[in-house]
C-alpha cells in the first residue's frame, strides 16, 4: 500500500498536508495521533471513500478491506445474513461457503443466527470487521477497532489481527491509544494537524522522543509521546 | 442489477423483522378501505328532528275566502328528516337537551290564521318555532343549514299552492266557469264570453249607443289578453328564478370512485414515501452507506433499489386496498391494466420523492417527521376544490401541490378507476416529469452521504 503526497482540504481547513508513507505485505502499521489529526480522514482516502485533493494512492495487487470506527453492517438482520449479503454483493461464487469461513474464523459461528443489534459492542465489532475480511484482501484498512471493546475482546481482537498479519495480509490501523500502538503496530505513522511527524517503529520513536524531549524521556510512553508533539509545536 | 436484487431482498427481510412497521403496512390500508367502504355504502343517516304540530286538525289555508287543498307540509319535512312526534313543548325542550334529537320543529296553533291572514289588510307574521342546542359548533351549523333548507322548500310548496289558486281564478275570470262557495256552485261569465255577447248584440242597438259598447266589448278583449299574460307570471312568482346546470369543465367522476382514489392515493403517497426516505436513510444511520459504494453498488444502483422497494410495496398494499373496497363499490376490474399502469408510475414519482427527502434529512427520525409534514398538508391542499378559497390563494395551492406528486397521482388513480372524468396521458406525464426531477435531486442530495 502505498500513499504519496496526499492532501485534503474540508474547505479552508487542510485535513492532511503531503502525507506519504508504504506498508508491505505482513506489516502492521499503526496510525496514531491526537483527534483531529486526520487518521481517519486517511484511513477513508486508502479505503477509497474519500478521495485525495493532491497526490495519490494505491495497493500494489489485491483488494483493499475497510473496517470503519462505527460498525457498518444491519442490525435488524442475523450474523449469518449480514455476511451473505456482502459476499453476494461481492458477488463470491459461494457466498454460504466465504460467511461460514468467516464466521469461523471470528469465533461467531454459535452466533450465527442472533440479531446482530442483540450482541455486544465488542461482538459487533467482530462481526464488522469478518465483513472487511470477506473479499480475503491484500490491505486490511481498521478505523480504531478497538474503541468499546473490554481487555479480553481487545485482546481476542489483536490476536487476530497479529494473525492475519503474520499470514501476510498488510494491516493498516488507527488508534489514540499509545500503549496498544506500541505493543501491536511493528511500525508507526504520527500524524498531528493533518501533518506526518514521524514514520518508523516504536523504539525509532522512543528515540525521537529522547532526541526531541530529553526532559520526558524517562516517563512513561504516553507522556513522553505528548511531550514530543508539544515539541513540534502541537 | 445484481447489487440491486440483494439489497432489495436485505430490505424486504428488515421489513418482515420489523413487526410495528409490517403491521402498520398492511393494517393501515385495510382499516382506511373498510372506514371509507362503509362510509361510501351506507350514506348519510337522516337527523332525528322532533315535530310538535299545534295546529288545529282541519285547519287549511284560505285564498280568497277558498280552501287550498293540504299541502302536506309535515310529510314532506319527514320525507328529509327522521321526525320524532312528541306532544308538548316540554317534551321538545327536554329532547333537544338531551341529545336525543338534533332540533325540535314547532308548527304553532296560529300558524295556518297567520299564513291567511296574509291576503288580508292586516296580515301577520307566520313563524315556525326551532328549538336547537348549540353545544357543538359543527352541530349548530348542521341544524341550520337543515331546516333553513326545509323551511325554504315548505315556502316554496305553500306558494306554489297559492300561485295555483290564483292562476285558477284567473282563468274563471278570463274564460268563465263555475266556482263552489258556502255550497252553492256559483256560474262566472268570463271576458271571453262577455266580449262575445257583446259584439253580438251590437248591431241590435241604436247608433248613437254603439261606440260606448264597443268601448266595453274592447276593455274586455284586452283584459282577456292581458289576463292571460299574468297566468304564467304567477306560476313563476312562487319560484322566479330557476336554475340551469350546464357543466362546462371539470367532468368529475362519480363521488364514491373519487372517495376510493383518494384513500388510495393517500396510502400510496405514505406508504412508498416513508418506506423510500426511510430506507435510504437507514442506509446511512447503519453506517453502510461508504462500505456499500465503495464498488458493491453505486449510488444511482442503490436509489433505484429504494424506489424499486416502495414501488413494489406500493403496489401490494394499493392493490389489496383498491381489492377490499370492491367489497362495498363495484370497481370495474376491466380496468385493472390502468390501475396497475396509474399504481406503478404515481408509486415511481412517490418514490423518486421519498428518495430526496431522505437524501437531504438523512436520520430515519428526521426523515419520518419531514415525510408527515410534506405529505400530509400537499394530500389536504391536493383536495381544496376551486372556488373553495380566494382566486389568488387557489394558484398559489395549484402551483404547490403540482410540485408534489401527489396531486397527479390522484388524478392518474381516478382516471383508471373510472372513464367519466379526465384522461390518464396528463396526469402520467406530470407523474414522469417529476419522478425525473426529485431523482436528480435525490442524487445530488445523496452526495452529502458519503462526507466523511
Amino acid at each position: 500500500m502505498r500513499a504519496t503526497g496526499v492532501v485534503k482540504r474540508f474547505g479552508e481547513r487542510e485535513a492532511l498536508r503531503g502525507v506519504s508513507f508504504e506498508a508491505g505485505p505482513g506489516e502492521l502499521v499503526a496510525i496514531i495521533g491526537p483527534n483531529g489529526a486526520g487518521k481517519t480522514t486517511l484511513l477513508s482516502i486508502l479505503a477509497g471513500i474519500a478521495s485525495p485533493d493532491e497526490g495519490e494512492v494505491g495497493a500494489a495487487s489485491g483488494t483493499v478491506g475497510w473496517v470503519p470506527q462505527q460498525a457498518a453492517l444491519y442490525r435488524r438482520l442475523t450474523v449469518e445474513e449480514n455476511l451473505l449479503l456482502f459476499a453476494r454483493l461481492e458477488g463470491h461464487r459461494d457466498p454460504h461457503a466465504s460467511a461460514a469461513e468467516m464466521l469461523e474464523l471470528t469465533g461467531l459461528r454459535e452466533r450465527r443466527g442472533e440479531i446482530v443489534a442483540r450482541l455486544s459492542g465488542g461482538n459487533q465489532q467482530r462481526v464488522n470487521i469478518a465483513i472487511g475480511l470477506l473479499s480475503r484482501p491484500a490491505v486490511l484498512l481498521l478505523d480504531e477497532p478497538s474503541v468499546g471493546l473490554d481487555p479480553r475482546q481487545r485482546a481476542r481482537l489483536w490476536e487476530f489481527v497479529s494473525g492475519l498479519a503474520g499470514g501476510g495480509t498488510t494491516v493498516i490501523f488507527s488508534t489514540h491509544d499509545i500503549q496498544e500502538a506500541e505493543r501491536y503496530g511493528g511500525r508507526m505513522l504520527v500524524l498531528a494537524d493533518g501533518e506526518s511527524l514521524f514514520d518508523g517503529s516504536a523504539e525509532e520513536l522512543r528515540e525521537a522522543v529522547r532526541r526531541e524531549a530529553p526532559e520526558q524521556a524517562d516517563r512513561d510512553f504516553e507522556t513522553a509521546f505528548v511531550a514530543y508533539l508539544h515539541h513540534r509545536g502541537h | 442489477m445484481r447489487g440491486v436484487r440483494w439489497l432489495l431482498l436485505k430490505d424486504l427481510q428488515i421489513l418482515r423483522r420489523s413487526p410495528l412497521q409490517a403491521v402498520l403496512l398492511v393494517a393501515y390500508p385495510i382499516l382506511i378501505a373498510v372506514l371509507v367502504g362503509f362510509a361510501i355504502s351506507r350514506g348519510p343517516e337522516d337527523p332525528r328532528v322532533a315535530f310538535l304540530n299545534e295546529v288545529p286538525p282541519n285547519t287549511r289555508i284560505n285564498v280568497g275566502g277558498a280552501e287550498l287543498p293540504k299541502s302536506n307540509v309535515k310529510e314532506q319535512i319527514c320525507k328529509r328528516v327522521e321526525c320524532v312526534f312528541i306532544d308538548d313543548r316540554d317534551e321538545a325542550e327536554a329532547k333537544v337537551e338531551s341529545g336525543d334529537v338534533l332540533a325540535a320543529l314547532i308548527l304553532p296553533a296560529d300558524l295556518v290564521n297567520k299564513i291567511n291572514s296574509l291576503s288580508t289588510l292586516a296580515p301577520g307574521v307566520p313563524e315556525v318555532e326551532v328549538l336547537v342546542n348549540e353545544e357543538n359548533a359543527v352541530k349548530a351549523e348542521l341544524v341550520d343549514d337543515r331546516l333553513t333548507t326545509l323551511l325554504a322548500e315548505a315556502n316554496l310548496r305553500i306558494a306554489r299552492r297559492i300561485g295555483n289558486e290564483g292562476g285558477r281564478y284567473l282563468g274563471l275570470i278570463v274564460n268563465g266557469g263555475s266556482f263552489e262557495l258556502l255550497g252553492e256552485s256559483i256560474p262566472i261569465l268570463g271576458l271571453r264570453t262577455s266580449a262575445r255577447i257583446l259584439k253580438a248584440v251590437a248591431p241590435a242597438l241604436p247608433p248613437r249607443l254603439r261606440p260606448s259598447l264597443e268601448q266595453v266589448t274592447e276593455f274586455a278583449l284586452q283584459a282577456r289578453e292581458n289576463l292571460d299574460v299574468a297566468k304564467p307570471l304567477i306560476d313563476r312568482l312562487a319560484q322566479p328564478v330557476k336554475i340551469d346546470k350546464v357543466v362546462v369543465g371539470g367532468e368529475s367522476p362519480p363521488l364514491e370512485i373519487f372517495a376510493i382514489a383518494v384513500a388510495a392515493t393517500l396510502t400510496l403517497a405514505f406508504v412508498v414515501v416513508l418506506l423510500v426516505a426511510g430506507s435510504l436513510a437507514l442506509e446511512r444511520e447503519e453506517n453502510a452507506f461508504p462500505r456499500l459504494t465503495r464498488g458493491l453498488v453505486s449510488e444511482t444502483g442503490l436509489l433505484g433499489e429504494k424506489v424499486l422497494l416502495g414501488v413494489a410495496v406500493g403496489l401490494v398494499v394499493t392493490l389489496l386496498m383498491l381489492l377490499g373496497m370492491k367489497a362495498f363499490v363495484p370497481l370495474d376490474l376491466g380496468r385493472i391494466g390502468l390501475w396497475l399502469l396509474a399504481i406503478l408510475v404515481a408509486a415511481a414519482a412517490l418514490g423518486a420523492a421519498g428518495a430526496a427527502l431522505g437524501a437531504a434529512a438523512r436520520e430515519v427520525r428526521a426523515v419520518s417527521l419531514l415525510a408527515f409534514m410534506v405529505t400530509l398538508p400537499i394530500a389536504f391542499l391536493s383536495l381544496v376544490p376551486s372556488g373553495a378559497v380566494g382566486a389568488e390563494v387557489f394558484d398559489a395551492i395549484r402551483y404547490v401541490t403540482a410540485l408534489f406528486p401527489f396531486k397527479p397521482a390522484l388524478e392518474a388513480i381516478t382516471a383508471a378507476l373510472d372513464e367519466s372524468g379526465q384522461g390518464i396521458g396528463g396526469p402520467l406525464l406530470h407523474l414522469a416529469v417529476l419522478f425525473a426531477a426529485y431523482a436528480t435531486i435525490a442524487r445530488v442530495a445523496l452526495r452529502r452521504f458519503a462526507a466523511v
